[in-house]
């Protein structure tokens, strides 16, 4: 791949990558959140068209048109979220649009002849004929595998395979890897997990803000050196500003607003042994911005969720100013002076076919109601003066929300809240998918807050925002808190360290290898 | 069609919106085509307009009407309630069992003029209903069954329960005390329609300018928002499951004493006339939080004049079935015509 750029509505998603991957070699893909990795692959892999560049396969120039064509072209994707339909067997879903057919009847013996030759391959013992629901994750990827096998594939992606996976089953996985390998197939492994990545890859790949920061070989590769890559950037000139204003440290003994002990959030039914959430334990202090870092699926929105009653929690205890609080609803945060701005605005935040002056007043409505009626005046005034407070453009207060920019959207989320007044505020990505500017007006308004003495605890995926902000950093990996740091120990480096910790070591057969 | 409810409409004046033909159009859409369709059969037809003519247009539809005030609150939660027929029929039997003390559950009572008196009559009535909605609202907030489901389930439960009750036995004839309800005028006026265009402005006022109204939009609109700000979305929407029933149970007992008759075949496909009602009037059954009872009502008349005006003109009622069908398919084009060119 040369020069691959791709950009979004405001944002340059890549810039000029380049790539290569040797034949029977498995490379690893890394970088944070919003590196390009993703948008990387699905231009590879043909879900989007890149802006610019070319991408040679073998040595020829191809174009890729669509999904379907770099499949026949021997590029294939595994997501995160399979693609598989839940309710057919394993050689339907493998075979799925290619059936071998007799007399224009799927021919299910020689359907289920070469899905066995291919599981044999792999040697991975399924049925051909079981049904995909019933399968445990790691054995779904399998099948996702002989699909792909099956289509004659010489460049495999594999996005974040081993997040869903337990370590034995990583170990299967691996050793798939190392046998598709051996057949000269090429891997590219995304991961987040630093010391898979060394365990398996051949070369690592390290993207930042959309370019390729640098390639190194498996011996070059350590865990230094990959995190130094992925934060290398220095902060840019505006958190500077912010770090310096802010500057004024918070007492060491200032007032206890929040403190979590023991949170613990077991997994779903169907699989109770995954821990969401272990433990997890920490205190906010009045006036002080929290940050809680992590990768995504660390666990970080559910801390939020658990502590704002939005999740069932399976225990832990809430201190509200020192006393045990019982939320167990939203309704009961919000009593004890918690909001909440959800990381998906659209899905969580707003009410979207409703007027900005509905949703803005949805969780003080009671104390803008007389005998059961809005008082339409009052209310009007109140969001008047938010929309005012926050500079939220919007021709009229009964503007539908859907219509309004996504910074715009995010002020009235927050609005919504600080109509409240409240003492705690979690923010989960609350600048996520908005413009420059909309973004410095958040930031300088969360500042306004913890000066009056609001506490906030913000979740970012963009770690310099997230420390450029936070007096304190909550470092969340696999469900646990990792590390508290204070702002001066808070480096990027050692952010991201802790935030990639595995906590399960490997087993001893794997190091060997 | 009312596609955008404005909760308030103080503002609206004072911000100065240029008029937009098609806004006004997608909100007033249905509003038009029935003042359209009443001047086309007055031309046709003079007698269309007589005073008589248009109660008795009101009053025809006022059943239909009472059930689709309180069906606008569960599908703007994106609910539904197919079982409101089934409700009715027995709750109009129960009424009229407990009015003459004389059948089913009653029947040792045999041939006793009058049983427990006419306030008795309306709350079992009304009772049965209310017992009817909380089963359906508590299957659906708290088992998570969908609405269609449970009030599927609910149809034939209740026809099941009104045969049972009645035996299959119709229980007809009743004092004028009872039948004034169905039957009665006061001045011009007749009764049902005074009970369903109450009914309607009650539920307008209570959906526009109070805190519930603003709930049930929101638990409509996105029920997980609506959650994350503090609202009991599993009480809210018991509640509508609770008003419906409410509205069912008091048909009941209308219908019984309009027909003199409580039967156990009332009320049959009320359900889809209700919806058709409701969906006309521009309240959308896949969004929720969209719509409102004006364009019930509105809806809910149209369907009224449309049959009135035909019969006047002597189409066959088959036809009537035909052109309300291809009404309520084009209403709602119109509607996703108007919100796609207003995006």
């Amino acid at each position: 791949m040369e020069n691959i750029s791709k950009a979004f509505p405001g944002v340059q998603a890549l810039d000029h990558v380049n790539l290569d991957v040797c034949a029977g070699e498995i490379l690893g893909l890394i970088g944070e959140n919003g590196a390009g990795k993703s948008t990387l692959m699905k231009i590879v892999s043909g879900v989007y068209p890149a802006d610019e560049g070319q991408i040679y396969l073998l040595g020829r120039p191809i174009e890729i048109q669509n999904p379907h064509h770099a499949q026949q072209l021997g590029i294939s994707i595994i997501y995160q979220e399979f693609n598989l339909m839940p309710n057919l067997t394993v050689m339907e879903n493998v075979f799925i649009g290619r059936e071998p057919s007799r007399f224009s009847f799927i021919d299910r013996r020689q359907l289920q002849q070469r899905t066995q030759q291919l599981l044999d391959r792999l040697g991975v013992r399924l049925s051909p004929t079981a049904i995909v629901r019933d399968l445990a994750v790691a054995e779904q990827q399998m099948v996702e595998i002989a699909k792909a096998l099956s289509m004659k594939v010489q460049v495999l992606i594999m996005d974040e395979p081993t997040s869903a996976l337990s370590e034995t089953e990583v170990q299967t996985l691996f050793n798939i890897m190392r046998e598709l390998k051996r057949h000269g197939i090429s891997v590219i492994f995304i991961s987040h997990r630093l010391e898979e990545v060394r365990m398996i890859c051949d070369r690592v790949t390290v993207l930042r803000d959309g370019r390729n920061v640098g390639t190194l070989s498996a011996a070059e590769a350590t865990e230094d050196a990959l995190i130094r890559l992925m934060v290398g950037r220095s902060l840019n000139e505006f958190f500077h500003q912010e770090s310096a204003a802010q500057a004024a440290p918070k007492p060491d003994g200032a007032e206890i607003a929040l403190e979590v002990r023991g949170l613990t959030r077991k997994g779903s039914k169907l699989d109770p042994s995954a821990i969401v959430l272990d433990n997890v334990s920490f205190q906010l202090r009045r006036g002080e911005i929290l940050g809680l870092a992590g990768l995504v699926g660390a666990g970080r929105t559910e801390v939020a969720r658990a502590l704002f009653g939005a999740d069932a929690r399976d225990a832990g205890e809430i201190y509200v100013d020192g006393k045990l609080a019982d939320i167990r609803t939203p309704f009961d945060a919000i009593h004890y002076g918690i909001g909440f701005v959800p990381e998906d605005r659209k899905a969580q935040g707003l009410i979207l076919n409703q007027a900005l002056r509905m949703n803005l007043t949805l969780p003080s409505l009671v104390s803008l109601t007389r005998f059961g009626f809005v008082r339409l005046a009052e209310e009007a005034r109140r969001v008047q003066e938010y929309v005012g407070r926050l500079q939220i453009r919007t021709p009229s207060l009964d503007r539908v929300v859907r219509n309004l920019s996504g910074g715009n959207q995010q002020k009235v989320v927050i609005s919504k809240w600080l109509m409240l007044r409240p003492k705690i505020l979690i923010m989960d990505e609350p600048t996520r998918g908005i413009d420059v500017g909309a973004k410095a007006e958040i930031y300088s308004l969360m500042r306004q807050l913890v000066q009056t003495g609001v506490s906030i605890i913000m979740i970012s995926s963009e770690l310099p925002e997230l420390l450029a902000m936070s007096d304190r950093v909550v470092c969340v990996a696999e469900g646990h808190v990792a590390a508290i740091l204070d702002r001066e120990e808070a480096t990027p480096e050692r952010v991201m360290r802790y935030c990639t910790i595995q906590r399960r070591q490997p087993t001893e057969e794997a190091t060997v290898q | 069609m009312t596609t955008q409810p404005v909760p308030a409409t103080s503002q609206v004046g004072a911000t100065g919106k240029r008029v937009d033909v098609l806004a006004v159009a997608g909100r007033y859409g249905a509003l038009i085509f029935l003042i359209v369709l009443c001047v086309v059969f007055t031309i046709l037809q003079p007698a269309f307009l007589s005073t008589r003519n248009i109660f008795n247009v009101i009053r025809q539809v006022s059943i239909y009407g009472l059930l689709a005030v309180g069906m606008t609150f569960v599908i703007l939660t994106a609910g539904i309630d197919l079982s409101v027929g089934s409700v009715l029929a027995l709750a109009g039997l129960v009424a009229a069992a407990v009015e003459k003390g004389s059948a089913g559950l009653l029947g040792a009572r045999a041939g006793e003029a009058h049983g427990y008196g006419l306030p008795a009559a309306i709350g079992a009535a009304i009772a049965v209903g209310l017992i009817a909605g909380t089963l359906h609202g508590l299957a659906v907030s708290k088992l998570k069954v969908p609405p269609f489901i449970v009030t599927l389930g609910g149809m034939s439960v209740w026809r099941g329960a009104a045969l049972v009750f009645s035996k299959g036995q119709p229980i007809s004839a009743f004092r004028d005390a009872y039948k004034f309800w169905g039957q009665g005028m006061i001045g011009p006026v007749p009764v049902p329609v005074i009970l369903f265009l109450s009914s309607a402005v009650i539920a307008y006022v209570v959906l526009r300018y109070t805190r519930y109204g603003r709930y049930i939009y929101a638990v409509g609109g996105n029920q997980e928002a609506a959650r994350l700000s503090g609202l009991n979305v599993d009480l809210l929407i018991l509640s509508v499951y609770i008003i419906i029933g409410f509205f069912a149970g008091l048909s009941g007992f209308v219908l019984s004493s309009r027909l003199n008759s409580a039967e156990q075949v009332a009320g049959v496909g009320y359900e889809l006339q209700v919806i058709a009602g409701v969906v006309i009037g521009g309240t959308s059954l896949t969004m929720g939080g969209e719509g409102g009872v004006f364009g019930t009502v509105v809806g809910i008349l149209l369907i009224g004049v449309l049959s009135n005006g035909l019969t006047l003109m002597n189409v066959s009622p088959y036809y009537q079935q035909i052109i309300i069908g291809l009404i309520i398919v084009f209403a709602v084009y119109f509607d996703q015509v108007v919100k796609q060119r207003r995006r």
